[in-house]
C-alpha cells in the first residue's frame, strides 16, 4: 500500500471544491499503484492503460461523492478494480474463456504441495527492484484470473474476505478458498526464485524464462 | 494435527482468524514438521514480498497519454 500523503485531508477537501492541483497530486501519489494493480488484473498492457485512464476521469467526476469515510487511496482502488473487472468480463464473453462469476470447482480440496524449500531471510533481497517487480508480475500473471483478482484484493490492498467477496460477486467461502489456492500458487512458483541453494528453475527441467 | 490439516487450515491461521485451540495445535505441528514449517514461512513471505514492493513509475507514454486524456477531458493541464 502506498504512503498516506501528510496533508491528504486537506487536498481532498480542495479536489471536493473543484481544485484541479490538488486532484492532480492526488492521483501522483497513486497512479504507478494503480496501473500496475489493472495490470496485474488484466494481465494486460492495453487494458490497464484503459482502465488507469478511465478509473482517473470516474475519480475526478464523482470526487464529490467521496465521502472521507475511507483512505481517498482505497476509494480509488474500488473504482479502478470495477473497470478492471469489466475488462475482463468483456475480453471472457469475447474469448469464451472462464469467466469470473464462473465457480470454479475445486470441491474443497486441499491443494497438493509438491516443493518444499527453505528461501531463506529476505529473498527478495537477492533482486535488483526492476528484476524483482519483473519476476513478481511474471508469477501473478500466470494464475487464472479470478486468483489473481482475490489475492490482490485481500493481500495486496487490504480488502476484507467480505469486501472482496462483494467487489468479486462471489460468496465469502469462495473467496476463502480461493485465497488458500492463489497464496499456495504463488508461493510454489516463487520457489524457482527465492528458492535457497537453487541454481536456476534449469535443475528441475523448468524451461527459463528469465 | 496431521500435515494436510495444515494446509487447509493455512490461511486463517496466517491471518490470525483460526480458533485459539485449533492454532495452538497448528504451532504444535509446526515445532516437530520442517516441511509445514517451510510452507507457513514461505507463504508468509510470498504475501510479504507482494505487499513491501513499490510499484515502478508509469512508463513515460502511458503517463504522457493519461496526462493527455486528463488535460483534454477535463479542460486543465497538470
Amino acid at each position: 500500500m502506498p504512503t498516506h500523503l501528510a496533508n491528504e485531508a486537506e487536498l481532498v477537501t480542495k479536489a471536493r471544491e473543484g481544485d484541479a492541483d490538488a486532484f492532480t497530486r492526488l492521483l501522483r501519489q497513486y497512479e504507478r499503484y494503480i496501473y500496475r494493480l489493472a495490470l496485474r488484473i488484466t494481465g494486460n498492457e492495453e487494458d490497464a492503460e484503459d482502465v488507469l485512464q478511465e478509473a482517473m476521469l470516474k475519480a475526478y467526476t464523482r470526487i464529490g461523492q467521496f465521502q472521507g469515510d475511507s483512505r481517498f487511496y482505497t476509494w480509488l482502488v474500488r473504482i479502478a478494480v470495477n473497470e478492471a473487472l469489466m475488462k475482463l468480463r468483456k475480453r471472457a464473453t469475447r474469448a469464451r474463456e472462464v469467466s469470473l462469476d464462473e465457480p470454479v470447482e475445486d470441491g474443497g480440496r486441499v491443494p497438493v504441495l509438491r516443493e518444499v524449500e527453505d528461501w531463506g531471510d529476505n529473498p527478495e533481497q537477492r533482486y535488483a527492484k526492476v528484476e524483482l517487480q519483473r519476476i513478481l508480475d511474471e508469477v501473478i500473471e500466470r494464475l487464472e484470473p479470478i486468483y489473481r483478482a482475490v489475492f490482490l484484493l485481500r493481500d495486496v490492498e487490504g480488502f476484507s474476505t467480505e469486501e472482496a467477496a462483494e467487489m468479486l460477486n462471489l460468496s465469502v467461502p469462495a473467496v476463502k478458498s480461493r485465497l488458500l489456492r492463489a497464496r499456495l500458487q504463488l508461493r510454489e512458483r516463487l520457489n524457482k526464485y527465492f528458492g535457497k541453494g537453487k541454481e536456476s528453475g534449469l535443475q528441475r527441467g523448468v524451461p527459463q524464462t528469465v | 494435527m496431521v500435515c494436510k490439516e495444515v494446509f487447509r487450515r493455512l490461511s486463517e491461521y496466517l491471518d490470525g482468524d483460526l480458533d485459539p485451540g485449533l492454532a495452538q495445535e497448528l504451532a504444535l505441528h509446526l515445532g516437530h514438521c520442517e516441511d509445514c514449517n517451510i510452507v507457513v514461512d514461505t507463504t508468509r513471505k510470498t504475501i510479504e514480498v507482494y505487499c513491501n514492493t513499490e510499484p515502478m513509475p508509469l512508463p513515460p507514454d502511458v503517463q504522457a497519454r493519461l496526462d493527455r486524456a486528463l488535460a483534454e477531458k477535463l479542460g486543465w493541464k497538470r
